[in-house]
């Protein structure tokens, strides 16, 4: 009877604050006078935003399933995407705009990914026997260093990247009943869509897929069976390093890039992480989603100067209440 | 076990004679100034007396975080949230206290912002204790995580003025801050110029030196050491884990907090940026480099950091041409991070590491609790 009435009361809370929440938001919009169009528009904003959360959060499950290391300089992955792209697409390459694009973004996502294998060889792997806390510190300390590099070669000012199509309008953008979409969201989602099959295919397919599998599953298991972990560790450093550049340079001309976007975009890449269990590839990209619409819907109906607030207030309900993501089950947590 | 006690309190307090009197010996220079030098003489003009004022409240801090993150075992990354509510505690109770409704006749008086010290102290205290309830059932990263967003949001809410509409109560003064904040004064006595507030701080950070010392080597010590080894043994032998860790949070905000008031004093202005998300980490990077599980790695984490600081500003363009202030923060993330790499015990454990490696002895070294935990049980730490 008891364990009956204690699952009503969860049903109950389960649906009666989101309910409660949703109402709270109406109201505090209508104070403002919003119409639906505006509602509309914060959710499709919002999705923009959740799209690279998404991306970034995708690389920060990746290294900790493999080497149960938190990277702050996850942030600093993103950043360096962005500003790459944006600095060779300047440069005077014999294209036309399309190509130089092409190459900016190739060479930003291939150097980023060197960058990021460098920061496992140096950093990382010197230090693997450490306690988390001591890998954490260090991590800290690459994106401090990252950012003071980025600081000194670009300086302080804001690049700029082209939006990648113009869809034919004049202003970039569509407008669907009075909401209106860029152009370059298409592509944010897009690229993410296209991001999350082809991982789903290396996982499941390829050979360097699977044993990066097996090393999140067990890593001494996973070296019994001649699985490298110290390459698997590399490759997911490689990998999470590839997605925060991707994100940073679809991000690039909707955000103008700068020496210190890293930090921001990496710490809700973590809360996004983190609404997915930390562990779940796909929970991650949901959750990245889901925090880019519910902290651009907050943020629209309150004040646009506490947006940052709400995404560490879900971080520590999340941490609470749901540590082990918003999609799994409670025991699912034991595994891993 | 008695032995050990008493070797280690005469080692305490051995440290706590030396830092008296390299703190005594700094002031009576800066002070009297022999042959007309100051004491940034001494070091080129690098290392000024206000740097190493800079260290004696940041050095309160970091004895309270030692307690928090080496004695206890609990990580946190917020705990510049802390400093920033004990100095804002300060400062707005001493420049708007007339918005709040408070008659001028108590504001006014010079014993007002002492009274606000241990106020602040307690305010911040309640608020650990508040918060620290539910966050403290967190372990690991996720404890980690929890302390970064706290601190990021109690940030938000110094820069946004709480966020809400309240144009006609400006407390916090928003991204600017508040500036104007009295000196400290006993009766007419000001505790100012620096010289003087110089002796109250360091006063105050040796006395918090020995609070510490005594709580470490008291019951509450050793229940905390037990929960940094294993907090199911710890449970299991009776201790109340949850009660002693909530305390230490306490006890290490309300370091922070005074920490905070003497920063506002010393300052006479603050605003929402050296209490954000990179000043918390500079806090736990100080703790790293001190070695937390020893309360002199307090003072010496600081000092490391901010001299170090201080040189590559003033010397990093004798070594790369051209160098300027941005190269510093390069520098700063690289020595990090072969810090963290090379000393994982911090600058202290590694260095007596050395030397008894170099001597030869066969003696175990004491290496801290934090360094001898295996890395690749780490997963299962991690574990909620």
């Amino acid at each position: 009877m008891a364990e009956q009435r204690k699952l009503w009361i969860k049903r109950v809370v389960n649906v009666g604050v989101p309910l409660l929440l949703v109402a709270l938001v109406f109201y505090l919009g209508n104070q403002k006078g919003f119409t639906w169009q505006q509602y509309a528009q914060l959710v499709v904003d919002g999705v923009r935003g959740g799209a690279i959360y998404a991306l970034i959060a995708l690389g920060f499950v990746t290294v900790y399933n493999v080497t149960g290391i938190i990277n702050f300089a996850q942030g600093a992955f993103v950043m360096l995407g962005a500003m790459l792209a944006a600095t060779v697409y300047e440069l005077p390459l014999p294209f036309g705009d399309g190509w130089r694009l092409v190459v900016a973004f190739v060479t930003a996502v291939l150097l980023t990914t060197l960058v990021g294998v460098l920061i496992e060889r140096l950093t990382i792997y010197p230090a693997r026997h450490s306690t988390p806390l001591t890998l954490i510190i260090i991590t800290v300390g690459v994106y401090i260093a990252i950012q003071g590099i980025a600081l000194l070669v670009w300086g302080t000012n804001a690049l700029s990247f082209p939006a990648f199509t113009t869809l034919g309008t004049v202003d970039k953008t569509i407008r669907v009943g009075g909401v209106v979409l860029k152009a370059q969201s298409f592509w944010i989602w897009g690229t993410t869509a296209v991001i999350l099959v082809l991982l789903a295919w290396f996982f499941d397919r390829t050979m360097l897929g699977k044993g990066l599998r097996a090393c999140a599953i067990n890593r001494q298991a996973a070296r019994l069976m001649g699985i490298s972990t110290h390459r698997m560790s590399m490759l997911s450093f490689a990998l999470a390093a590839a997605l925060g550049a991707i994100g940073g340079i679809v991000l690039a001309p909707v955000t103008r890039p700068i020496y210190d976007m890293g930090l921001r975009l990496g710490l809700k890449g973590f809360v996004a992480a983190i609404m997915g269990g930390l562990v779940s590839s796909p929970a991650a990209v949901l959750g990245g989603l889901l925090l880019g619409v519910v902290e651009n819907v907050a943020a629209g109906v309150t004040k646009s100067g506490i947006k940052d607030i709400f995404a560490f207030i879900i971080l520590i309900l999340i941490l609470l209440f749901r540590p082990q993501g918003i999609l799994s089950k409670a025991q699912e947590t034991e595994k891993v | 076990m008695a032995r050990r006690l008493l070797r280690e309190n005469g080692r305490n307090l051995t440290g706590i004679i030396i830092l008296s009197v390299i703190v005594w010996f700094i002031g009576w220079f800066e002070t009297t100034q022999p042959g007309g030098r100051a004491f940034s003489s001494l070091t080129n003009g690098i290392v000024t007396f206000d740097t190493i004022t800079r260290i004696g409240i940041l050095t309160i801090i970091l004895v309270g975080l030692n307690l928090l993150m080496g004695y206890a075992g609990q990580v946190s990354l917020g705990q510049a949230a802390f400093y920033g509510i004990g100095a804002y505690f300060s400062a707005i109770l001493t420049t708007r206290a007339a918005l709040l409704g408070l008659p001028e006749t108590i504001t006014g008086q010079w014993w007002w912002p002492w009274l606000l010290m241990p106020g602040g102290m307690l305010f911040t205290g309640a608020f650990a204790y508040l918060v620290g309830r539910p966050i403290l059932r967190l372990k690991g990263h996720y404890l980690a995580m929890a302390t970064l967003g706290l601190g990021i949001m109690v940030n938000i809410i110094f820069r946004e003025n709480f966020g809400f509409r309240l144009n006609t109560l400006d407390l916090t003064g928003g991204s600017d801050g508040i500036h104007s904040i009295p000196r400290l004064a006993i009766g007419s006595f000001e505790i100012w110029p620096i010289q003087r507030y110089y002796y109250l701080v360091w006063l105050l950070a040796i006395g918090g030196i020995i609070l510490a010392l005594n709580i470490v080597n008291s019951r509450v010590g050793r229940a905390l050491r037990a929960i940094h080894s294993s907090e199911l043994a710890a449970e299991v032998i009776g201790v109340d884990t949850a009660n002693y860790k909530t305390t230490i949070l306490v006890i290490s905000a309300m370091y922070a907090s005074l920490a905070g008031s003497l920063y506002a004093h010393f300052q006479v202005a603050v605003s929402p940026v050296p209490f954000n998300f990179v000043g918390s980490l500079e806090l736990v990077v100080m703790a790293a480099v001190g070695g937390m599980a020893s309360i002199w790695g307090a003072p010496f984490g600081v000092a490391v950091i901010l001299i170090l600081r201080e040189v590559l500003r003033a010397r990093l363009h004798l070594l790369i041409e051209g160098a300027s202030g941005e190269h510093e923060v390069v520098a700063f993330g690289i020595i990090l991070v072969l810090i963290m790499i090379f000393l994982p015990d911090g600058v202290i454990a590694g260095m007596r590491q050395g030397w008894e490696k170099w001597r030869g002895s066969g003696r175990k070294t004491a290496v801290s609790p934090v360094a001898t935990q295996p890395a690749n049980t780490s997963k299962e730490v991690q574990q909620p």
